[in-house]
Parts: C-alpha cells; structure tokens; sequence
C-alpha cells in the first residue's frame, strides 16, 4: 500500500467510525485495522532525509541516479 | 600590372569570377531585413530549407541552412509576407546572388503565433487538450521528478521549495536542454527516459530510484525563442503520454505554453509548481493525528451508543420474562385446578375400565374350564399335556381337577374316543 492509499484508507475507517449506524463488531474490526495504518502512516511520515537524485543515461542506454 | 581577366590571354575561372562576386556582396551588404513574399518552399532531407522571396517585380533565391530552421517557429506559408533576416551572398553553383536567412518574421501577429496555432489545432484535433483528460494530482507524492535544465535558477527554485514543506521527499532531476538547437529533442528524450523508468523498462547501473508519483516539467522565464521548445509538438504530446500526473511550469504568470495546455497542472512559475507537488509535511502530519483522533472518538460514541442499545434490551428482555413466566405460573395453576376437579370421576373411569378388562382376562384362562368339570393333565415338569403324542404307556401324570390332583399313570394311548366320532379316516 502506497502512503496515499494508506491514508485514504484510514478517511474511510475514520467516516465509517464516525457513523453511528455500524455494527459494533465491525466497528471494532475496523478500528483495529485503522491502528495499524496509523502506525504506517505515521512512519512514513518520519524524519528521514529524502534524496536528491539526477537520472543519466549511460552509452547502451542503461540508467544511472546520480546522487 | 593588369587586373585578372583584363585581356583573353588573362582569363580568371568560373570559380574565381563568383568567389570574388560573393566576396565583394558580402563585403558590401550587412546582415540585413528584407520583405518579401514566400514562394516555393523546400524543405531538403539534408534539413536545409529553400524558397524565393519576392515582390511584383523582382525577386530573391534564399537559403535557411539546417542550424538555424530551428529559430524560425514555423514554416513559412505560400504567399505569406514576411521580413527575414540574412547576408545576401552569391550561389556559386548556380551563379545566382543569394540570401542566406537566419530569422523569419510574419507580418501582423507572426510567425509564433501561426505555428502556436497550428500546434494546439494538432492536439486539440488529437483530443489531447480535452479537459476529461486531465488526471487528479497524488495528494501525498513520495518521488517528484523534474525535468529541467541543471543550469537553470528553476531546478535550485523547485528544489528548495519541495525540501522546505517535506524534507523526505525524493527528488529526481532528468536534465534536458531546455532552450536553442535541439531542446525539444532533448525534453522528449527526458520524457522517454521518465516513461522508461516508470513503466520499468530501464536497465540501471546500481539501484533505480523509486518510481515517480508525479512530474514537474519546466524553466524559467526568457524570451519568447527561450521558451519556444514548450510550444513543440513533440514535447507536447510527450508529455500528453507521460505516465505519471505532470505539473507544467514554463517562464512566468503571463508565458502559456502547448505544454501547459497539455499538462495536467500549470503552474505559473517552478516554485509555485513545487508548491503544487507536495504538501507541507507538518500539515500532512497533523491531518494523520487527526484521524487518528476522529477513529478514537468515533469507536468511543460507538460503544457507548451500544452500551445503551445493550441496557435498554436487557430491561426490555426481563419485563418480557417476566410477563412470560407469569402467564406460564396462571395457566399451570389452571390445569391443577381442572386435573382435582375432575379426578374423582377419572379414577372411577379407569376402576370400571380395569374390572371390564379382568372380567375378560378370567374368562380366556384355562384354569376357568376346570370349573366347569374339565380336568387338564400335566406333566411332572408341570408342561400342560394336551396332545396323543405326549403321553406313552407309563407315563406318569398329574390330573389337575376343579377341586384337587390325581397323580395318575398312562395305561395306554389310543387314538378314538368318543369326542372323535367324526375322526374315522384314522
């Protein structure tokens, strides 16, 4: 799961909590897998340094990223 | 000393006569703008173009060597005005005086507009300037790519920007000569390549980067020659076929590109267009605690609402019970009441019932002929001996009588007797 789909996906469980009308089981089913792409989520969204890279194409046209 | 040429014997070469014809034109002309009208345009294999400018009277071979076609935005036209910019010459081949045109200018709204025009009628044709097409940028891109000049202010703008609202944002350059000879050929080089990588087509020396989620193409501002490579049909429909949303960032607000009508954002400048690609990470943070706030909150009215629901059915369920096992209670008393009632009158049913059945059972028993003066032999193993065969000389038998026994001994057995009359066939 990509971070946006992992984000949209916790949209979704968060307006599906938010409705009074489901189940509780689900409601809880739900809930616990919300828990697990808030943790992803917010991991990706951790301090690490994104990189600057520059794309080559080498003689034979294999590509190179270049820091 | 005679100048060449002067007397027969003197005579100078073909090649002498026009060379020095050119020298001469070309020392005496400068650069200059001619107007004319456009007649018979050649376009050679070799790249060069050829065509004769002309008025009502006279006329003008004229020659736009490959290198600098790409200066002229557009083909001139059969029978357009225009002014070019050349070094008249001589054709030594031909013999003919020359023109040799650097730039070609259309009178009224130019040359640049035609083939802007022309351009966008392409694509437009081509659907590819139909506002369905354009695609929804990511929300959150991982990767940007960027496709610039690596000289230009634009790429240090982008960069900087991207890193100041997300610093983990991957950035990768795809360099391209975005100005001059060949730069449309370049950007749709670069193109190919973002298309190569993200389709996963690419061979890489070392590991690839992880695949773009989104693509900013662009400079920064220049002239209108500058920024001309934006309005190419190739970069164009490059961009058009790109595989990944493009946000186009060409010049300043007031320079529209083909390549920002094709792509699927235009940005006016490179650090708007970064602006555009990424969100600020902390916002982005937020947003996550929030939702993480509203699932909280949303499971809590969850099961308290249930909770509820839970005590308003267990009160609802015991008044029920209740109800129940009070009317079960009444009716068993009922019953009861009905079952003394009625048990004097069953058990005298049932008495009468037994005494009929007793009466019946009496009157089948064997004991009861006895009574009657019948006697029954029996054998001293107590068997009831009711037949001939039972019996042989000797036997030793009990007769059982109304009143009593006899023990008794078989004298003979015979097979008349007078209750057998009708059995003569023996």
């Amino acid at each position: 799961m990509t971070f946006e789909q992992t984000l949209a996906r916790l949209e979704e469980i968060a307006a599906a909590l938010d409705r009074d009308d489901l189940p509780l089981e689900q409601a809880l089913t739900l809930f616990e897998e919300g828990i697990v792409r808030l943790r992803e989520a917010t991991a990706a969204l951790s301090d690490a340094e994104g990189k600057v890279k520059t794309l080559l194409e080498q003689a034979g046209g294999v590509f190179e990223a270049k820091e | 000393m005679t100048v060449p040429g002067a007397v027969a014997t003197d005579a100078i070469t073909v090649a002498q006569l026009t060379n020095e014809a050119k020298a001469v034109l070309e020392g005496a002309f400068p650069k200059l703008w001619v107007k004319g009208e456009v007649s018979g345009l050649k376009i050679y294999p070799s790249g060069h173009w050829y065509f004769t400018l002309k008025d009502a009277t006279s006329q003008i071979q004229c020659t736009v060597w490959k290198n600098s076609t790409f200066r002229i935005p557009a083909k001139p036209t059969e029978g357009m005005q225009v002014v070019a910019l050349g070094q008249l010459g001589v054709w030594a081949a031909k013999g003919q005086m020359q023109f040799t045109v650097t730039a070609i200018e259309a009178e009224g709204e130019g040359l640049w507009k035609k083939q802007f025009d022309e351009t966008r009628a392409a694509l437009e044709r081509a659907g590819l300037l139909d506002p369905a097409r354009k695609r929804r940028l990511p929300r959150f891109p991982r990767t940007v790519a960027v496709i610039t000049s690596t000289e230009g202010a634009a790429l240090q703008d982008i960069k900087s920007v991207l890193r100041r609202r997300n610093p983990g944002v991957h950035i990768v350059v795809i360099p391209a000569v975005v100005q001059g000879e060949g730069a449309p050929e370049s950007l749709g080089a670069a193109l190919a390549r973002l298309d190569r990588w993200v389709r996963g087509e690419a061979e890489w020396a070392g590991p690839a980067p992880e695949a773009p989620d989104v693509l900013i193409i662009g400079r920064g501002g220049g002239s209108r020659e500058d920024l001309w490579a934006f309005n190419h049909e190739l970069v164009a429909r490059a961009i058009a076929a790109c595989p990944v949303p493009t946000i186009s960032a060409v010049g300043h607000e007031t320079d529209v590109t083909i390549a920002d009508l094709v792509a699927d954002v235009r940005a006016a400048t490179p650090s708007v267009a970064a602006e555009t690609a990424v969100p600020v990470l902390d916002d982005v943070r937020l947003l996550v605690a929030k939702l993480g706030g509203v699932m909280a909150d949303g499971l809590q009215d969850r099961i308290a609402v249930g909770a509820r629901e839970l005590q308003r059915r267990a009160e609802a369920l015991s008044q029920r019970a209740r109800r129940v096992v009070e009317r079960r209670r009444a009716r068993a008393d009922q019953v009861v009441a009905r079952l003394v009632q009625r048990a004097p009158q069953l058990i005298e049913r049932r008495r009468a019932l037994l005494r009929q059945w007793a009466g019946r059972i009496d009157a089948l028993s064997p004991l009861a002929v006895l009574g009657r003066g019948f006697a029954v032999a029996r054998g001293l193993d107590g068997a009831a001996l009711g037949r001939r065969g039972a019996f042989a000389p000797g036997t030793i038998f009990d007769l059982l009588l109304q009143d009593g026994r006899v023990r008794a001994t078989a004298d003979s057995v015979h097979t008349d007797a007078p209750h057998l009359r009708r059995d003569v066939l023996k």
